[in-house]
């Protein structure tokens, strides 16, 4: 009997242990809103300084920004379903939507390149005006987020299929489900602030 | 093995279930279609346009918050994350909503 309630104190003590983690990552991501914020605010001051050149009307195409937006949006409701197979300690469901999750994350990267070189190539690079080295700037910075978190994916995927689903790999994997979605709340901001709105 | 079931139900506010990453799914793609809609076919004014969209889009926000991170008001793990939200949302409010008074203000100075 006491045996067992040592276990369970020592359970306790293990899983406050492992929310303290999640809960450190969180507050960097709280950090990382501030960068987002700062960027956001550079944005909104210098868009409207365009150099004579193209304005957000003139260059963003709203259905491309619209499947972009589907791809970021399925990638999160996977991820979830990836979390909710790892607390279950299924881990052939784990992989399988974790897999899913990195193919829709890799279709938003390759479209958001695909924008830039796109704009690039037509003489709308980040070199051109305000607005565009503001426009780069902001979702550029929101890409290399996306493409970070593909890296850390595709790392915990090797873990996984390694290691199986002990208690440190779904701890790593809610830090990096956080990170997911909350890069799915800065693209609402984005696409709200620059595309919409730019496209007015 | 009921030490472990009680032990999943107790924390299945923190990870949430089938059930609300769906229902967080489909509002955010409700969320999401109205203000391109409004934006791409929409016969509105532009400053109605602009309020909805924001409006919707914060409402978004709030709706991954809920869905997705789970932030709550009610484990104390989600109460320590959406203080601390809480928190940053509003030096985020002063960082971006300041700077764009102080600069618009100064530009519609210079103008005159």
């Amino acid at each position: 009997m006491s045996s067992v309630a040592t276990d369970m104190h020592h359970d306790h003590d293990h899983e406050h242990h492992e929310n303290n983690n999640v809960f450190g990552f969180w507050v960097y991501l709280m950090t990382d809103c501030l960068l987002f914020a700062s960027f956001f605010a550079t944005y909104a001051v210098l868009f409207m300084n365009t150099a004579g050149g193209v304005s957000g009307k003139d260059i963003f195409e709203l259905d491309f920004v619209a499947v972009e937006t589907a791809a970021l949006l399925l990638s999160s409701i996977t991820f979830g379903f990836a979390m909710i197979a790892a607390h279950k300690q299924n881990k052939g469901g784990t992989l399988l939507w974790l897999a899913v999750t990195w193919v829709f994350g890799a279709v938003f990267i390759g479209m958001e390149i695909y924008e830039f070189h796109h704009l690039i190539v037509h003489g709308n690079g980040p070199d051109t005006s305000a607005f565009l080295t503001a426009f780069f700037s902001l979702v550029g910075l929101h890409g290399l987020h996306v493409t970070s978190g593909l890296i850390w994916m595709t790392i915990l995927i090797i873990e996984v299929m390694r290691r199986g689903l002990p208690d440190k790999t779904v701890t790593r994997l809610s830090c990096l489900s956080l990170f997911w979605h909350f890069l799915d709340i800065v693209w609402i901001c984005v696409f709200t602030v620059v595309y919409l709105m730019g496209a007015l | 093995m009921s030490q472990h079931d009680s032990h999943a139900v107790s924390h299945a506010n923190d990870h949430g279930d089938v059930k609300s990453y769906v229902i967080g799914f489909v509002l955010s793609v409700i969320l999401t279609v109205i203000p391109f809609w409004m934006v791409m076919e929409g016969d509105f004014s532009k400053s109605t346009t602009i309020w909805s969209i924001v409006t919707l889009g914060l409402v978004q926000i709030w709706v991954h918050l809920k869905y997705f991170l789970h932030l709550n008001f009610v484990t104390e793990d989600g109460r320590a994350s959406t203080f601390s939200f809480l928190f940053s949302a509003l030096i985020i409010f002063m960082v971006v909503g300041l700077s764009v008074w102080i600069i618009y203000e100064s530009n519609a100075m210079m103008m005159y």
